[in-house]
């Protein structure tokens, strides 16, 4: 039998046995949740299937696209290889959570919007959470190379990188008065 | 209606914008709303399917336990060929993909059993629980070994030229002759060579996925990531044996689908839909990257050979091209791959006589299918490996090689018979030698290998000649449905699919271009077979060139019905009425938009109407392998600077420089994303996307961290993308635009080139180096190893080098 492993959770021992149910508090885009969840439930699957917030995207379940990214505690995190168990008690920030309540865009959306940053759209919640925690994050130099460093776990099929670093900068000049 | 809305005020002009219009869906990709099946509410009782896969590349199936797998928790309905209502296939045009496995298993990831459960971890799960009982037999996996053993999927097929029509030299000298073979003339140069190709796995980064829901009247809903819902409809009614109209494939948006969701989506909207008639439910089928990887097609690889002569200044006399296409177990879509890559052997060169033969070799893999320029790039290559050849033989700059072969008003026919009506690569390859300063470049590069012993640099530059239209002649056509509502806003519905490329937005411009209305009152929908029947995939890159038609059509037909009314209602000169910046005008007469559709409301004019496109002139005879296959040809040019650590391996781009033929753009922005998503793509699939089977025909690449697609820090740090100006499409296609999608994929074939150019560095250019597909830094270090242990260039056979 070619080998299937289920994608949303870690196999258990006895999968017949329900596992105990873990009660964990997450703060999402500033709203406070109480999920009683399974502990081997990851995060994107909380997040997509708990909550309905499903603009971070499954592209791989392995870490190695990014597709899935979120901010927690302002850190880019693959929310696929993160245990929403783990994140509990943490403020988690969404593409969902990036805009103001307004409805403002985030200068980071608004520069993907400039400079048409996506063609499928399926990388780009991930490309932008990402883009938003590399810019607040003062270690990471705002070289064209550190970027492009920075941002290698995000990856786009239909490559559309040259509008995504464009945007970047100028997301970057609006808010770090980057060049 | 009793009482019409209120005529809403006129939008604002946007008459200077609307070309460069943003994505349809550009605010909702940005701010995550943009919904993709996966991202769908779940229904109630909705039930999660996962498929067994063969474990065995070729076997006798003897029979499936599945005990297990009904006791297991959660599940529904477990599902075999037998439960099958209708016909247990699949294929796209020829027989041969079964939905499920009967009897015989065919290769090693092949669909055998479904499962239904409450969740999807309960049916992943209990899919493990299987026992498939088989009896192994021997494999076919190889191209080359297949065709030596007669194992095609369809027959060979060929393209044949036996007298050079140099028409140029025959109006100047009308004593030419040919040569009869054996007395080839004293200055004759031969050049061949072997290239292996490898395939590309297409990772649209949505995986592929349906949604099937079964209605109260026996119909069947199905929403698919398909570029193709017109043959998923098709499918599914034969799966199920239920007529047509009772099925619905609608498709929103991709995440991505490069032709890989041309054919292979069928098959899952095909599972869902008998899941969903069976259990009476909705019914969600996501494959895992893994199985996805391992169940549907990919690319072609490629196995060619190719043999030339040419004269002392490196033109082209005779050319023969052998390609054989590894098409996997069944034929798919082969028939038409490998058609175009040999419509593509001769890139944008004239072979002079010429010969080129495709086979079509059946191997125990996925059947291989459609992605992004559908064997145009494979069967561009082998062409392209001999103008490096030639030039090293001859002490020439590639490039000059290269430009002495392009077609020309004197050489202008191809070896299938179409002639060229538009002479642009010339003057294109010009424009981009002077852009990207091709010569100093080359200068430097020279000096610069010269001085440093182990990072070696490489240049080239590479044509694309691209024909446009479907290889099969029926699918060159489309429809639209146009709809204006009584507050003036417009609805257009048409058969292409949106995976990305921006079409949506193209049709969109284009209704409101007819209508000269601003953008914000057109708005398109979901595509849907209730609403535009029998249309055709979105593929061939023809998305834009039919659909727009349609929808121009359909909007032409709305436009006389309005003008009708105007000249009667408003005793305006009928002629003397044009669309004008959201008003309807004539000599000191103005009407707004939105008054005038609801005048034509309140008179009972028809406001929709559907609309109809074929495509003109294209015809082709297999039986003589001549036609007039493409309705016009698209080009390009790439100037790729490389360089390779001759020490690892390792590659690098430096720099690219394209300069690419749209006519006139219907949308600037989204044309050079296609060009610049295109070259990244085709330069991974020549670089670094390597897929691996073990011996027993299993693939070993079945994801992101074995499988590597190019990422952002592979994009080039100096990349020039411009579009050719002032050329309109010599066809009358809508605008006279040209098609985007698939030929800036074959600009990369520059990146080889150069690769190829900073081996040859090695031996003082002097030697050409071969250099398989992908060129992997292992390919790379091997090539540079090869070259170090010995140096002389191959040998020709028949002793034809009098040169
Ligand atoms: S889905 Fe999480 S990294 Fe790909
Ligand atoms: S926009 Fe399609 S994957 Fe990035």
């Amino acid at each position: 039998m070619v080998d299937t492993t289920p994608a949303t959770a870690v196999q258990h021992a006895d999968p017949a046995a329900t596992p105990r149910l873990h009660d964990v508090e997450l703060t999402i885009n500033g709203q406070t949740h109480h999920l009683s969840i399974e502990p081997n439930v990851v995060l994107l699957d909380a997040l997509r299937e708990r909550l309905g917030l499903t603009g971070a995207k499954k592209g791989c379940d392995h870490g190695q696209c990014g597709a899935c990214t979120v901010l927690v505690d302002g850190r880019s995190m693959n929310s696929c290889l993160m245990l929403a168990s783990m994140a509990d008690g943490c403020d988690i920030t969404t593409v969902e959570g990036l805009a103001k309540p307004d409805g403002t865009l985030h200068p980071v959306q608004q520069a993907f919007l400039e400079h048409d940053a996506y063609q499928c759209g399926y990388c780009t919640a991930g490309q932008m959470m990402s883009a938003t925690a590399i810019l607040n994050d003062p270690s990471i130099e705002r070289t064209d190379a550190s970027i492009k460093d920075a941002m290698s776990g995000n990856i786009c099929r239909c490559g559309a990188y040259k509008n995504i670093h464009d945007a970047i900068k100028t997301a970057d000049a609006r808010l770090n008065g980057g060049e | 209606m009793r009482k019409l809305i209120p005529a809403p005020a006129p939008l604002p002009s946007d008459a200077a914008t609307r070309h460069s219009a943003p994505h349809d869906s550009a605010v909702a990709h940005v701010t995550g709303r943009a919904i993709y099946v996966d991202d769908l509410p779940a229904h109630a009782r909705m039930g999660y399917l996962a498929v067994g896969l063969s474990p065995h590349a070729h076997a006798r199936l003897d029979g499936l336990t599945l005990d297990a797998v009904r006791q297991s928790p959660g599940v529904i309905d477990v599902i075999t060929a037998a439960d099958i209502p209708g016909r247990n296939e699949v294929g796209a045009v020829y027989p041969g993909d079964p939905l499920l496995a009967e009897r015989e298993l065919r290769y090693a990831g092949q669909p055998v059993f479904a499962v239904v459960a409450t969740d999807l971890v309960s049916a992943r799960r209990a899919v493990d629980k299987a026992v498939i009982h088989a009896t192994p037999l021997p494999a076919s996996l190889d191209a080359v070994e297949a065709i030596a053993q007669g194992l095609t999927v369809l027959p060979v097929h060929h393209h044949e030229r036996a007298t050079p029509l140099d028409r140029g030299s025959a109006m100047k000298n009308n004593t030419q002759t040919r040569e009869a073979p054996g007395e080839a003339p004293a200055a004759s140069h031969c050049v061949s060579g072997t290239l292996s190709i490898g395939g590309q796995e297409h990772f649209y980064l949505e995986g592929q996925i349906a949604q099937a829901e079964a209605l109260d009247d026996d119909g069947i809903r199905i929403l698919t990531s398909s570029q193709h819902p017109s043959e998923v409809q098709k499918l599914v009614a034969e799966v199920l044996d239920r007529p047509l109209h009772s099925i619905v494939a609608e498709v929103r948006r991709m995440g991505g689908g490069f032709g890989g969701k041309e054919s292979q989506a069928a098959a899952l909207g095909a599972m869902a839909a008998l899941a969903a008639a069976r259990n009476h439910c909705t019914v969600r089928f996501r494959l895992p990257r893994r199985d996805d990887m391992l169940m549907t097609g990919k690319r072609h690889p490629f196995e060619t050979h190719y043999e030339v002569t040419t004269d002392d200044r490196g033109i082209l006399r005779d050319t023969t091209i052998s390609l054989i296409g590894n098409c996997g177990h069944s034929p798919d879509l082969s028939e038409g791959v490998v058609d175009r890559a040999m419509f593509h052997a001769d890139n944008a060169y004239y072979l002079g006589n010429a010969r080129v033969t495709g086979h079509r070799a059946m191997t125990h893999t996925a059947s291989n299918t459609a992605f992004r320029g559908f064997g145009g790039p494979q069967g561009m290559m082998p062409i392209e490996a001999a103008m490096d050849d030639i030039a090293r033989r001859l002490g020439l700059d590639p490039l000059d090689v290269r430009k002495r072969n392009l077609y020309t008003d004197q050489k202008d026919e191809t070896h299938y018979g179409q002639r060229l009506d538009q002479h642009l690569i010339g003057p294109l390859i010009d424009q981009l030698e002077k852009q990207s300063d091709y010569r100093h470049r080359r200068q430097a590069i020279t000096a610069f290998n010269q001085e440093n012993p182990i990072i070696k640099r490489g240049l080239a530059l590479t044509p694309v000649k691209f024909g446009i239209s479907f290889t099969a002649q029926h699918l060159n056509q489309a429809g639209a449905l146009l709809a204006i509502y009584t507050d003036g806003s417009v609805l257009i519905n048409h058969g292409g699919t949106e995976m990305g490329q921006g079409l949506h937005t193209k049709v969109c411009q284009i209704v409101a271009r007819v209508f000269d209305i601003p953008l914000g009152r057109v708005r398109i929908s979901a595509t849907r077979t209730d609403k535009v029947p029998n249309t055709s995939p979105t593929a061939a890159s023809s998305g834009a060139d039919l659909n727009g038609m349609a929808a121009r059509d359909a909007a032409l037909t709305l436009r006389a019905r309005l003008l009708d009314l105007a000249a009667e209602q408003y005793r305006q000169p009928r002629d003397s009425l044009t669309f004008s910046d959201g008003q309807l005008i004539a000599d000191g007469w103005s009407m707004p938009w939105e008054a005038l559709i609801q005048a034509a409301y309140l008179k009972r004019v028809p406001l929709s109407a559907t609309g109809f496109y074929s495509t003109p002139t294209i015809h082709y005879d297999k039986t003589t392998g001549k036609g007039h296959p493409f309705f016009y040809y698209a080009y390009g040019a790439a100037v790729s600077e490389v360089e390779i650590d001759t020490l690892t391996g390792e590659h690098r781009l430096r720099r690219v420089d394209i300069l690419h033929d749209v006519g006139d753009s219907l949308n600037p922005a989204i044309d050079r994303g296609q060009i610049e998503g295109g070259f990244i793509q085709g330069a991974g699939w020549l670089t670094t996307e390597e897929l691996k089977w073990d011996d027993k025909g299993t693939l070993l690449t079945t994801g992101p961290a074995t499988y590597k697609i190019p990422a952002y820090s592979d994009t080039p740090p100096v990349f020039n993308v411009a579009l050719l100006e002032g050329h309109p499409c010599s066809q009358a296609t809508i605008y006279r635009s040209k098609a985007v999608g698939e030929p800036p994929f074959m600009l990369a074939l520059s990146v080889w080139s150069a690769l190829r150019d900073a081996l040859s560095s090695l031996t003082n250019y002097t030697t050409s180096p071969a250099l398989d597909v992908p060129a992997t830094p292992e390919r790379i270090l091997l090539a540079v190893e090869a070259i170090k242990s010995a140096s002389t260039p191959a040998a020709c056979p028949e002793g034809a080098d009098h040169g």
